[in-house]
């Protein structure tokens, strides 16, 4: 099953040789079959995804052409709302919310012709880095099973990996999509901030939050993205900028691009395995005929301190609405409104959750909001400065997703801080609003996948889309596949 | 600056955050923890350095135009591609945790 594309799948359905109602019965066999041991779904929607996968099947019978993602099994992350299902946002404070709306990005998927199989799970309101923090279950990863998928989209991460999806939404705020994609050994895109809308999305961090691709390969994800892009007027913040053809860019040569390495990249903390695969990786790429030049990062070590004040700072406020209220769980038996709010928010959220609206609270109340929020803020500047001037230099940049490869299951869930440092090559894409793909590049000697980050210049998908489709061409046929459960 | 259980209290509160004393006790250690970390941001001289509230405004904002025009590029019409229905009541109401058909229903607001 994991050598179905999204290109493949359609086009068997297209052609008649499978239909799309079999194919998505196949799949939930599979989930059936392997989620048990893995975690990866919180809720399976079967009566939408059969509905969709019998109009798909009913445009072929006809002979009519199928939309660009007419009868693939996708998986969305449980973050992103879906109209009559369950979305829970990997917490208990939304255990038994059912919204009235979808999000723009799965309905853009679903005009496509996509079959939405069902929600992954994920870390508590997105808030994590191995998926330890989902209320209802970690997810395992397929690649180990006694080891972390990481987070916070590892349920989507997963499910891809394990062949339970063709292709799955994630978001990413710190390193969400990117970091799980390096964990189990699959692609994971983070387009530009505005690329891709936030409606529907439940909110994290409004400024660092992201939509994106977790896939099989490269030319799935330049697929799913040219479908979720674009203008949403649900959206202020996404970005009136044309979406080009992603997919027929991705042919386009890579000779004579700029790569820069950034020393600050491979400092201390790097596991010495992971840092030969990704030097052997950049061999690959200069093979390719791709100049390596250094650059520097000044300010790499301020992003993670940086980081956590401002999403945290975001998080209080966009986690304010949970309130008993309207929607969500609610304690019973408070005799007062205020201790309604108080008691439902206390039992509702978990213990990561509370933490950073903690911190995040504190950030911004008087005699604080300078210290640490605005200052915070100039420091996203002086990060963001840092990749328009490396960026004068180079066309991207190259450097390892994550430390270390895939962590066991219960390492690191005693220490909040040791957890936050795992995002350290990640978050300053988030902070500057830049794109950044992670794909597979080798293993450690134990079979753990280790993942490429290339980052690129705002809206310039296309280019870190072609390093990578360039990339994987020349290394394909060498990555081993999960192992059946 | 070190955080004590006084802050936790108040900032709990600032939160709407029913806290448990172990909640509380360990609260304060993380975010001491956290917080020590995040200070070596003051190693850092950024008195000239303007802060950045969000990506956007470095690719949408109009610098040649005065006031909420400088934002043009994230609004639009009120009325867009015509009027759209409002959510139906029911719909709205049915994810309340208590509701009279027409009201969420709360505990007491002003309390005696």
């Amino acid at each position: 099953m994991n050598s179905l594309t999204i290109d493949s799948a359609r086009a068997a359905i297209q052609e008649r040789k499978a239909t799309a109602t079999a194919l998505a019965e196949s799949f939930y066999a599979r989930i059936e079959n392997s989620d048990p041991q893995i975690g990866a779904y919180l809720t399976l929607s079967k009566e939408r995804a059969l509905a969709k996968a019998a109009e798909i099947d009913a445009l072929a019978v006809k002979g009519e052409k199928l939309p660009p993602l007419g009868g693939v099994p996708v998986a969305i992350k449980d973050v992103m709302v879906t109209r009559g299902v369950r979305s829970t946002a990997g917490s208990k404070i939304l255990g038994n919310y059912i919204p009235p709306y979808d999000c723009t990005a799965v309905a853009r998927m679903e005009a496509a012709g996509a079959v939405v199989l069902g929600k992954t799970n994920c870390d508590e309101f997105a808030m994590g880095s191995s998926n330890e923090n989902s209320a209802w279950r970690p997810v395992h990863n397929p690649r180990d099973l006694s080891r972390v998928p990481g987070g916070s989209s590892g349920g989507s991460a997963a499910a891809v990996a394990a062949g339970m999806a063709v292709a799955a939404l994630g978001s990413d705020t710190g390193g969400s999509i990117r970091q799980p994609a390096s964990f189990c050994g699959v692609v994971g895109l983070m387009p530009t901030y505005g690329r891709v809308s936030r409606y529907g999305l439940i909110a994290f961090a409004s400024s660092l939050d992201h939509i994106g691709p977790l896939t099989n390969n490269v030319k799935d994800a330049a697929l799913v993205l040219r479908t979720i892009a674009g203008r949403d007027p649900m959206d202020s913040t996404s970005a009136e900028v044309p979406v080009p053809d992603y997919v027929a860019e991705l042919e386009k040569p890579v000779r004579g691009l700029k790569l820069g390495v950034a020393a600050e990249y491979f400092g201390e903390g790097l596991d010495a395995e992971v840092r030969n695969a990704i030097e052997a990786a950049i061999q690959n790429l200069a093979r390719l005929g791709c100049e390596v030049v250094p650059v520097s990062l000044p300010h790499t070590a301020y992003a993670i301190p940086a980081y956590y004040i401002v999403a945290t700072a975001e998080a209080s406020a966009n986690l304010a609405r949970f309130d008993g209220v309207r929607y969500g769980y609610r304690a019973r038996g408070a005799r007062t409104l205020s201790g309604m709010y108080r008691r439902s928010r206390d039992e509702g959220f978990g213990p990561e959750v509370k933490r950073r609206i903690m911190l995040g609270t504190y950030a911004l109340s008087a005699g604080y909001y300078d210290a640490y929020y605005l200052k915070a803020q100039r420091v996203r500047t002086l990060l963001t400065r840092d990749f328009e001037e490396a960026f004068k230099k180079v066309d991207a940049i190259v450097t390892p997703t994550s430390p270390t490869a895939a962590f066991k299951l219960g390492e690191k869930v005693d220490d909040p801080l040791a957890m936050y440092l795992a995002d350290i090559y990640t978050v300053t894409a988030d902070l500057a609003g830049i794109p950044g793909i992670s794909i597979p590049c080798g293993e450690t000697r134990e079979k753990l996948p280790v993942g490429l980050q290339i980052l690129g210049r705002h809206f310039e998908e296309a280019t870190i889309l072609r390093l990578a489709h360039a990339y994987e061409k020349q290394v394909s046929g060498v990555r081993s596949r999960a192992p059946s459960a | 600056m070190k955080v004590t259980e006084k802050d936790v209290t108040y900032v709990a509160d600032l939160a709407n955050l029913e806290l448990t004393a172990d909640e509380r006790a360990r609260m304060v250690r993380d975010l001491n923890s956290i917080l020590g970390y995040i200070d070596r941001l003051n190693e850092l001289d950024t008195a000239s350095v303007p802060p950045m509230a969000q990506v956007s405004d470095r690719y949408g904002l109009d610098p040649s135009k005065q006031g909420s025009e400088r934002f043009a590029y994230a609004s639009r019409e009120d009325v867009h591609q015509g009027l759209r229905k409002s959510l139906p009541h029911e719909e709205a109401l049915r994810n309340a945790p208590e509701s009279d058909g027409i009201f969420f229903k709360v505990p007491k607001v002003i309390e005696r």
